[in-house]
């Protein structure tokens, strides 16, 4: 596990960095690029969790659509290259104590709930067969609520572009 | 031949497959850039391409790699330098990253993902941003026109492209590659087991769909509205030139030819032979030999869906933007889901 806990810290780094770079570079693709790492790093905690299934959701799903998304949008309206100024909200220091808040929630949260636990040292593949047998059995109804909540935000996007 | 490798350790194991890796994908891209896109397309247009370096030109791509490598590394004044290097590798490396998954025997694979024909979807998708980030970067307006075409295409082909594979996942059972090509070989057609069972047949809509996903992701004409040279100069790839311009355009070809692999072993039984052939029961059964035959038949079949891809290349003029989204968005998509439908009824059924 020492092998596991090493790679887990030198991404997690790289995820700190990455995440700090995203919300003080001066560029908007620039910043859209480092938050690209921050997900890449997160699908590789997923591999190092044996959980290779949600890895690969990831990469589909944020790397390959949202961030191409996002990419597209932005240099479709405004994408300049080099530097540019006022990117900054003015009121920006009000995020940091709802972040710090935030912060203190999640380790209260995982710190009462998990404690001293400890993740299995013999750590077998999570199969894709189980992942489906629990979203179509105990999870179906939030998977249902999820597949809604989606289908709302089609329709919305649908009379949104609609000209008539 | 399993207990030999494994007597091989871990860093060893590691070397022969990342060299393993770049055979597989440097290989594929030569043979196809040479008897495709120079002989075939000569061929097609009446003329006979290279002929000069070697017999028959066949030394033609080593001189053109020297070409390019000679070249000047140039770099646009007002261009993103750090962006603008960085881009064709990314492209390049969903390639290699790609290859990492596709079984060319029973026991010459690179991985055997659980998740496999997934992780190859998610991981060419990576290449969108590579894309994107060269025409951004290039601070030029056609680059940055071919790059949002590109994307705007790539995201429209990507949906059929995963829902066509869809049928091939419930039909086989499982997503890893291995247990696919093993379940196509070891098929019977109404217990006639001396094809195995190829999905080629029953899933002949889904094969169709994939060729032309296929083709509209390698940005090969009709669909190379990105790239188009008669309106944007070279789309995305305007301002590159030497290694960097060499590393898009073995990136193109190799693709082409790992997507031809992943086509081959999702619809015509990959690396394997008929299993009733030689009297195997399963993967287990199967003979050592098939790790040398296995490669063999798989750059076969690449090498004969290559040809279509290529052929249609050839053939046929440019889709106009509008009616590349609609046929995307209105057709594929929509026939796709009606395969997955009909797939699923059936596989309940019998």
């Amino acid at each position: 596990m020492v092998a596991q806990n090493i790679a887990f810290g030198i991404i997690a780094a790289i995820m700190v960095v990455g995440a700090l770079r995203v919300v003080t570079v001066n560029n908007v693709v620039h910043a859209a690029l480092w938050l690209v790492l921050v997900l890449a790093g997160a699908a590789a905690q997923y591999v190092l969790l044996t959980a290779e299934f949600v890895a690969v959701t990831q990469v589909l799903v944020y790397i390959g659509a949202v961030m191409v998304l996002f990419l597209f949008g932005t240099m479709l309206t405004r994408a300049q290259l080099g530097k540019e100024k006022k990117l900054n909200n003015t009121t920006w220091y009000l995020g940091i104590p709802a972040s710090l808040l935030l912060l203190g929630v999640m380790i209260m949260a995982l710190t009462s709930s998990f404690g001293n636990e400890k993740l299995p040292t013999n750590t077998e593949l999570v199969s894709t067969q189980e992942i489906s047998d629990q979203i179509f059995g105990p999870y179906l109804l939030p998977f249902w609520a999820l597949s809604f909540v989606l289908l709302a935000a089609v329709i919305g996007a649908i009379v949104l572009a609609r000209k008539d | 031949m399993y207990a030999l490798l494994s007597s091989i350790p871990y860093w060893g194991q590691t070397l022969l497959r990342l060299l393993g890796g770049a055979v597989a994908v440097l290989l594929p891209a030569g043979t196809i850039v040479y008897l495709f896109l120079f002989k075939m397309m000569s061929f097609m247009q009446s003329r006979l391409g290279p002929m000069e370096a070697g017999p028959y030109g066949s030394m033609q791509l080593f001189a053109e790699v020297g070409k390019w490598l000679q070249k000047e590394d140039l770099l646009p004044e007002r261009a993103d330098s750090f962006v603008f290097k960085i881009a064709p590798l990314i492209v390049l490396s969903s390639t290699f990253l790609l290859v990492a998954v596709v079984p060319f025997g029973p026991d010459a694979w690179f991985t055997n993902f659980e998740a496999g024909v997934f992780y190859a979807l998610a991981v060419s998708s990576v290449s969108v941003l590579g894309i994107l980030m060269a025409g951004w970067s290039s601070a030029n307006k056609y680059s940055l026109l071919g790059g949002l075409r590109a994307a705007g295409q790539l995201i429209a082909y990507e949906l059929p492209m995963i829902l066509a594979v869809v049928g091939v996942v419930i039909q086989a059972g499982s997503m890893n590659l291995q247990n696919i090509v093993v379940a196509q070989n070891a098929g019977s057609i109404f217990g006639w087991d001396g094809l195995g069972n190829p999905y080629l047949l029953t899933q002949f809509v889904g094969f169709i769909i994939f060729m032309i996903a296929v083709q509209a992701e390698l940005t090969q004409t009709p669909f190379d509205m990105p790239i188009a040279e008669s309106e944007l100069v070279s789309g995305y790839m305007t301002e590159y030139s030497g290694f960097r311009f060499l590393m898009f355009f073995i990136g193109e070809f190799a693709t082409a030819g790992v997507f031809a692999f992943i086509a081959s072993v999702l619809f015509l039984g990959g690396w394997g032979v008929p299993f009733s052939w030689f009297g195997w029961a399963g993967i287990n059964d199967v003979d050592n030999w098939m790790n040398i035959g296995g490669p063999l038949i798989m750059l076969t079949k690449m090498l004969g869906l290559v040809f279509i891809i290529m052929w249609v290349r050839f053939s046929y003029p440019r889709f106009r933007e509008d009616q590349l989204q609609r046929f995307a968005w209105k057709v594929l998509i929509p026939v796709s889901l009606v395969n997955i439908m009909a797939t699923s009824v059936l596989k309940v059924a019998f």
